[in-house]
């Protein structure tokens, strides 16, 4: 088992599998209602200019975060790191 | 009779079947959290009346916003026959935890997978059989928008409703839920039963599209260019049509009103064709103009942009002390500050609603734009009025920044950012024409009501008491007018104005129609009393009292009641009208010192 670590690190293009939310039970329930469920595979697809917020794809859908937040979920990157998320 | 409510997520076409099935025109849009009220129909479905709700769009039953709050309240009191669950086909795969919640709570539903024709171009199949059976509810794939499988939908829905039982509401909605992991187990069996996914998403229109368009530094300017660019649109095809209504309605006045009214005293005259007819008449000439502006925003909104626009905005918003969502809240107030403010509910925290429903008054509204229009036109040369606009826009940006910055410590918040993007969607034209439609007859119910009346006390203050020169120092305006002399001469305002003013606090389309009315002229002919009354540092000084002072009473009585707080909406009255007043104060008497 590889370490994980916050999903904020990750480079546009790169996935990871969500491990952790670490966030109170309300914004657990709405990130797990929105897709952001333990186990399932996340990417970041792109970030905005002046530290703004990332958009992740999970699934097929595309949500946008700030990076505050994704600090906040702990991802492990998958053995290999390639194209593979569905 | 029978009741069936709509739930699903936001953003999942819900409106868009509500409309189909009620034929009414509730306002559709590719926002999350359009639908702001509960919106109900009674219909016939079989041999039975229907009553329909439309609930506000949720993630999920646990919910701790608004919205999720109100649609608990709604199914712990209120009895229903059925639920329609609405999901987006494409997001099938974690959409689909509402439909087993329902099952869990036993109410009787019916899941209808919306958008499935994206889904299809996607290459997700969904097997709605085997989907039906595993979920123990009927299962239904349709698009509302073109309407495809829509009349099988309804008909399972009546066949349904035919055989229903009303459940009494439920207590204890939250307890009776089970635990999260329980249900994930479920739904990954149920999605890998059911659903097929194409190995390798085909890289879409929407990705290529994004790329572009939220580039991180491309996609500002972009974005500010699309919005200029409208606007420009908007001018470029509505001054022609401004120019045929009026002409329409200098028509009516020649060829009907003046022959019919020919043998009337004059007060009667003066009062119908001086007071209602050029009052209203002037207020609407610009209704072309505001329906393309709705039009404008619809395609915008319905599109998704908006929520690009949030992504590419939320850097700035955040050291503002607000987010994404309050500059596309800010953006709606560009049609119509009431809807942006009851949009805020998607916000959780109460801070960040407050702060953000604080802005939103400073936001542009078509209906003071109609007046920037109108002394624009009178009081610049055309070569400067796009200029001039341009400017009140900025300005109307600098006062919500400057009202965020100010109170952003009183109301910190550190509520999470999360939106959903949806990918892009074409409008329809139907939808496009309902909103338009929708638009005009907003126009008319309040032109009926309270412009006309707005209009009619003007000419009253202006003529009153009898045997005076309308609107001189001794009518009722010119008292009331010199009341305030004290107050407003400072900023360059005068008596007349002052009327049109106090009216405009009701609302601001008044203000035109009282200008009209206090000048006793229309059209042309008005717009060059205009010139004459004042130069443009008294235009332009008034302009700015006007965009700033206070929206107009549905939108502080929409603060109150969202705020639930009068202090707040008092508040927020005071702290718009002083900052109107310092402003132009600065403006008209710093204009002055420099000898203009």
């Amino acid at each position: 088992m590889s370490q994980s670590i916050p999903l904020a690190e990750l480079k546009p293009g790169q996935n990871g599998i969500i491990a952790r939310l670490k966030v109170d039970e309300a914004l657990y329930q709405r990130l797990t209602a929105m897709g952001l469920r333990i186990g399932r595979p996340i990417r970041v697809i792109r970030r905005a200019a002046l530290s703004g917020p990332i958009q992740v794809r999970v699934g097929l859908t595309d949500l946008i975060l700030r990076r505050a937040d994704a600090l906040n979920i702990c991802i492990t990157p998958p053995p290999n790191n390639t194209d593979c998320y569905t | 009779m029978k009741r069936m409510a709509l739930v699903g997520m936001p953003n999942t076409g819900k409106s868009t079947f509500f409309n189909r099935l009620t034929g009414a025109g509730a306002r559709v849009g590719n926002w999350p959290g359009v639908t702001v009220d509960l919106l109900g129909a009674k219909i016939l479905l079989g041999g039975h009346m229907v009553e329909l709700v439309d609930l506000p769009g949720l993630y999920d039953l646990h919910g701790f916003t608004e919205d999720e709050r109100v649609v608990r309240h709604f199914l712990e009191n209120n009895p229903v026959d059925l639920v329609a669950i609405i999901l987006n086909a494409s997001q099938i795969d974690h959409q689909i935890a509402i439909a087993l919640q329902f099952k869990q709570l036993g109410i009787p539903a019916i899941l209808l997978l919306n958008m499935s024709d994206e889904a299809e171009k996607l290459g997700i199949r969904i097997d709605t059989r085997r989907m039906s059976e595993t979920l123990g509810m009927p299962v239904m794939a349709l698009s509302a928008k073109f309407g495809k499988g829509f009349s099988e939908a309804r008909q399972a829905i009546t066949g349904m409703l035919e055989i229903s039982e009303q459940r009494p509401g439920l207590e204890d909605l939250k307890g009776k839920l089970a635990q999260d992991d329980q249900m994930e187990t479920q739904m990954r069996t149920i999605i890998s039963q059911s659903v097929q996914y194409p190995r390798m998403l085909a890289e879409s229109f929407t990705a290529r599209l994004d790329r572009l368009l939220l580039h991180p530094w491309l996609g500002l300017p972009i974005f500010f260019g699309v919005m200029y660019l409208l606007f420009q649109g908007i001018f470029l095809l509505g001054a022609p049509l401004q120019d045929a209504v009026e002409w329409l309605l200098g028509m009516i006045d020649q060829n009907v009103l003046e022959p019919f009214l020919a043998t009337s005293p004059g007060w009667l005259h003066g009062l119908v064709v001086d007071g209602i007819y050029n009052g209203v008449g002037t207020v609407a000439s610009f209704v072309p103009i505001i329906v393309l502006f709705f039009l404008f925003m619809a395609v915008i909104e319905d599109t998704g942009y908006l929520s690009r626009a949030a992504f590419l905005m939320d850097a700035l918003m955040s050291r503002l002390g607000l987010d994404g969502r309050s500059f596309v809240m800010l953006l709606m107030g560009f049609g119509c500050n009431v809807p942006a403010l009851m949009g805020t509910r998607v916000m959780r925290s109460r801070a960040l609603r407050l702060l953000t429903m604080m802005v939103i008054p400073f936001s542009l509204c078509s209906a003071r734009l109609q007046v920037f229009i109108f002394i624009t036109a009178a009081l610049f040369p055309p070569k400067h009025a796009p200029l001039v606009l341009f400017s009140l826009y900025l300005m109307s940006f600098a006062t919500a920044i400057l009202t965020a910055l100010l109170f952003k410590r009183k109301f910190t918040s550190i509520e999470p950012f999360v939106l959903e993007l949806p990918p892009y969607r074409l409008p329809t034209l139907m939808q496009l024409w309902l909103r338009g439609w929708q638009e005009v007859m907003h126009f008319l119910r309040r032109a009926s009501t309270f412009i006309v009346i707005g209009v009619v006390l003007v000419w009253a203050l202006t003529h009153l008491p009898p045997g005076i020169p309308e609107a001189s120092a001794q009518s009722f305006a010119g008292i009331l007018g010199n009341w305030f002399a004290p107050v407003l001469a400072p900023l360059g305002i005068d008596t007349q104005m002052t009327i049109a003013l106090l009216f405009g606090f009701v609302a601001k389309e008044i203000v035109v129609g009282a200008l009209a009315v206090i000048h006793g002229m229309e059209g042309n002919a008005l717009t060059q009393q205009i010139a004459i009354s004042m130069d443009w540092v008294q235009a332009y000084s008034f302009m700015l009292f006007t965009l700033i002072y206070t929206p107009c009473l549905s939108t502080i009585a929409t603060l109150r009641s969202e705020s639930r707080s009068n202090l707040y909406a008092w508040g927020t009255v005071a702290w718009s009208l002083g900052l109107a007043w310092g402003v132009s104060f600065v403006f008209y008497q710093g204009a002055r010192a420099l000898g203009y």
